[in-house]
C-alpha cells in the first residue's frame, strides 16, 4: 500500500487517493475499522459495527472502482446517524424501544450514499433517544464522550457522528437537526456541519421527531467535503410529502468564488449577555479575518430570538408526541413482556422503552395539544414562527449571510446540565430558530477557548447551501482551525 | 400556570404512559419548570398573524392512484412482537 491514511483525512483527499489507485476501499474499511475497535470503546460514538458487513461494501465498491463505473463517492467510508433506516442493519434512534429493531428497507439518504453513490458505512453513530437532548446523554447505549476531552459532551443529539468524524473513526457522517442538532455538535468538537433548508434533503426513512423542524444533513472536516456530500444527498424524492421539486444544483460550483463585497448580518441578539467572552472572543477574530477577505459587516436585528426556545419547545413537543404515539408494541419495536390487556399492553410497553426525555417532551405536546389548551400554546407558537421567519425576511434584505457563535459555550461536562432541562434547552438558544424558519445554517471552526473547539455558525436565504458552503470554505482556506484535531488519538 | 402531579397523571394516561407517584411528583416541578419558559410567548401579541406550520408554503402533492409498491409484507412483519398467518397478534379486545 503505497498510501498511509492520515488519522484526520478529508474525505476530498480520500476520494483523490483512490481514485489515483493509491489506496483500495477494503484498506480504507479496515483502516477505519482498526481506529473504531481500538478507539469506539472508550468515547462510545457507535453503537453498532458489524465488520464483515462493511467490509463487503467495500470489496463491492472496489469492484466498482475496478469496472470504471465509480462516481465521486465510490468506495469511501462513513457512519450513519442511527435513526436513518438501513435494510439489515440495526436502527436503534438511541433508545430502548428500537434496541432490536433491524430496517426493513432503506431511508432515501442511505440509498443515494449506497445503492447509488457506492459508500462504505463502517457504522451507527449514538445519539440523544430519537434525537431529543443537547448532550447525547440521554441516549439508552450512555453518553458519547468528546474526543477533545472525555469528560465533557461531544454536544447533541448528532453527538455520535460529531465524535465519529472528530476521533478520525470515519470521515464524514451523516447528521440530522431538528433545534441544532448538526451545528452544537459540530461547534463542541471542532467539525464543519451542515443543516440544509427544509425540503431539500428527504426524510424518507428518517425515524421521525419533529416533521416540520426535522432536516438530514453532513459532519465533516472542510465545507468542501459537505459540499462533496450534499451533492449526492440532495434531490426532490416522492417518497418524503414535504420534499421540494427543485432542479438538481452543484453545490461545489461557488467554492471558489472570492468574498469581495459579501454582506454579513451580525444581529445584536446574537451578541449581547449570555455568551462566554473566550467564544465570543474567537468569533470577533473570525468576524475580522472575513472583513480581511473583502465582507462589509451590517448590523441586523432578530427581534424574537429569545422566544425561539419556548416556541420551539411547544411546536417540536407536539409533533413528537403525535410521532411517537407509532411506537405502541404492536407492529414493531419493544412490548412489554407481560400486560393484562390492550391498553396495558401499550402503557407498559411505552413506559418501559421510553427514557425520562422522551417521556417528557410527550407529555409536554399531549398537554399543549389537548382540549382547552391547544390555542393558547400550539397555535401560539405557530403564529410566533411566523414572527420568527418574519424577523429572517426582514434581515436578508440587507445582508447576505448571517453570522454569530453557534453556542453560549464550549462543550460543557458530562452531567452538568443533565437534571436542569431548562438550562440544556436554552443552550440551543442560538441554533433553534434557523429550524423554526427552516433555513441552511452551517457551523465551522473559529477558534479555541481553554483548549475546547469554538463554532462560528452562518445562517444563509433560502436554498443559498451553494453560498454559505463557499462563505465557509474561503474561510478554510484562510485560516486553520479545522485542521486542529484532539491529540492522543493519532 | 401550576401542574398538579393528579394533572401530570391525566396527561400521562393521554399518552398511555404510566408513571408512579414519585414520578409524577419529581416531573410536574420539571415540567412546571418548562412551562414557565414556554410562557414567555403569552406577552406577545400575535392578532392577525397566521400560524406557521410549515417551512414552505407548498399545498400536498397528490400522485396517481395506482399500486407503486412491492408486497414486502413478509420483511416487514419479521421486526413485529407477534404475527400469525400474516397478522399482527394483540391481547384479546372483545370477549
Amino acid at each position: 500500500m503505497s498510501f498511509s491514511t492520515p488519522a484526520f483525512a478529508t474525505l476530498t483527499e480520500l476520494s483523490q487517493a483512490l481514485a489515483a489507485k493509491k489506496v483500495s476501499s477494503v484498506e480504507l474499511a479496515t483502516h477505519y475499522l482498526d481506529r473504531i475497535e481500538r478507539l469506539n470503546p472508550s468515547l462510545n460514538a457507535l453503537i453498532t459495527v458489524d465488520r464483515a458487513k462493511t467490509l463487503a461494501e467495500a470489496q463491492a465498491a472496489d469492484t466498482r472502482l475496478a469496472a470504471g463505473n465509480a462516481g465521486p463517492l465510490t468506495g469511501l467510508p462513513i457512519a450513519h446517524k442511527d435513526l436513518f433506516c438501513a435494510e439489515g442493519w440495526r436502527t436503534t434512534c438511541g433508545s430502548k424501544m428500537l434496541e432490536n429493531f433491524v430496517a426493513p428497507y432503506d431511508a432515501t439518504v442511505i440509498r443515494k450514499l449506497h445503492a447509488e453513490a457506492g459508500m462504505v458505512c463502517v457504522g451507527r453513530a449514538n445519539m440523544d433517544e430519537f434525537a431529543m437532548g443537547s448532550s447525547n446523554e440521554t441516549s439508552y447505549f450512555g453518553p458519547v464522550k468528546n474526543p477533545w476531552d472525555s469528560s465533557r459532551v461531544a454536544g447533541g443529539s448528532s453527538g455520535g457522528s460529531a465524535a465519529v468524524v472528530a476521533a478520525g473513526l470515519a470521515p464524514v457522517a451523516t447528521a440530522t437537526d431538528t433545534g441544532g442538532s448538526i451545528r452544537q455538535p459540530a461547534g463542541m468538537c471542532n467539525l464543519t456541519g451542515l443543516k440544509p433548508s427544509y425540503g431539500v434533503v428527504s426524510r424518507y426513512g428518517m425515524v421521525a421527531y419533529a416533521s416540520s423542524l426535522d432536516q438530514g444533513g453532513i459532519m465533516a472536516h472542510t465545507a468542501e467535503d459537505c459540499a462533496l456530500m450534499l451533492n449526492a444527498m440532495a434531490g426532490f424524492d416522492e417518497r418524503d410529502s414535504t420534499s421540494l421539486e427543485r432542479a438538481p444544483e452543484d453545490y461545489r460550483r461557488d467554492l471558489e468564488q472570492p468574498l469581495a463585497g459579501l454582506r454579513i448580518g451580525l444581529p445584536k441578539e446574537f451578541f449581547g449577555p449570555g455568551c462566554d467572552p473566550a467564544v465570543m472572543a474567537s468569533v470577533q477574530e473570525a468576524i475580522k479575518q472575513y472583513q480581511a477577505l473583502g465582507a462589509t459587516l451590517v448590523d441586523v436585528s432578530l427581534p424574537h430570538t429569545d422566544l425561539a426556545v419556548p416556541v420551539y419547545y411547544v411546536i417540536a413537543s407536539a409533533e413528537a408526541s403525535s410521532n411517537l404515539s407509532r411506537y405502541d408494541g404492536v407492529r414493531f419495536g419493544y412490548r412489554a413482556p407481560s400486560y393484562d390487556s390492550l391498553d396495558d399492553m401499550y402503557m407498559k410497553s411505552r413506559s418501559q422503552a421510553f427514557g425520562e426525555e422522551v417521556k417528557r417532551r410527550i407529555l409536554i405536546g399531549t398537554y399543549v395539544l389537548s382540549h382547552g389548551y391547544y390555542d393558547a400554546y400550539y397555535l401560539q407558537a405557530q403564529r410566533i414562527r411566523r414572527l420568527i421567519a418574519n424577523d429572517f425576511v426582514a434581515a436578508f434584505k440587507s445582508c447576505d449571510v448571517i453570522l454569530g457563535p453557534t453556542a453560549p459555550t464550549p462543550a460543557f461536562r458530562i452531567g452538568e446540565k443533565i437534571s436542569d432541562p431548562v438550562q440544556m434547552y436554552l443552550f440551543d438558544i442560538y441554533t433553534i430558530s434557523v429550524n423554526l424558519a427552516g433555513l441552511p445554517g452551517l457551523s465551522l471552526p473559529c477558534g479555541q477557548a481553554a483548549g475546547l473547539p469554538v463554532g462560528l455558525q452562518l445562517i444563509g436565504n433560502y436554498f443559498s447551501e451553494a453560498r454559505l458552503l463557499n462563505v465557509a470554505h474561503r474561510f478554510q482556506q484562510a485560516t486553520d482551525w479545522h485542521r486542529q484535531h484532539p491529540t492522543g488519538l493519532e | 400556570m401550576q401542574l398538579t402531579s393528579e394533572q401530570v397523571q391525566r396527561i400521562a394516561r393521554l399518552a398511555r404512559l404510566e408513571i408512579s407517584e414519585t414520578e409524577a411528583a419529581a416531573s410536574s416541578a420539571q415540567l412546571n419548570g418548562i412551562f414557565d419558559l414556554i410562557a414567555r410567548m403569552q406577552a406577545i401579541d400575535t392578532t392577525g398573524i397566521e400560524p406557521m406550520a410549515h417551512a414552505q408554503d407548498v399545498s400536498q402533492r397528490l400522485r396517481a392512484d395506482v399500486v407503486s409498491e412491492a408486497d414486502r409484507r413478509a420483511a416487514y412483519q419479521a421486526v413485529a412482537p407477534e404475527t400469525e398467518a400474516g397478522l399482527y397478534l394483540v391481547p384479546k379486545v372483545i370477549e
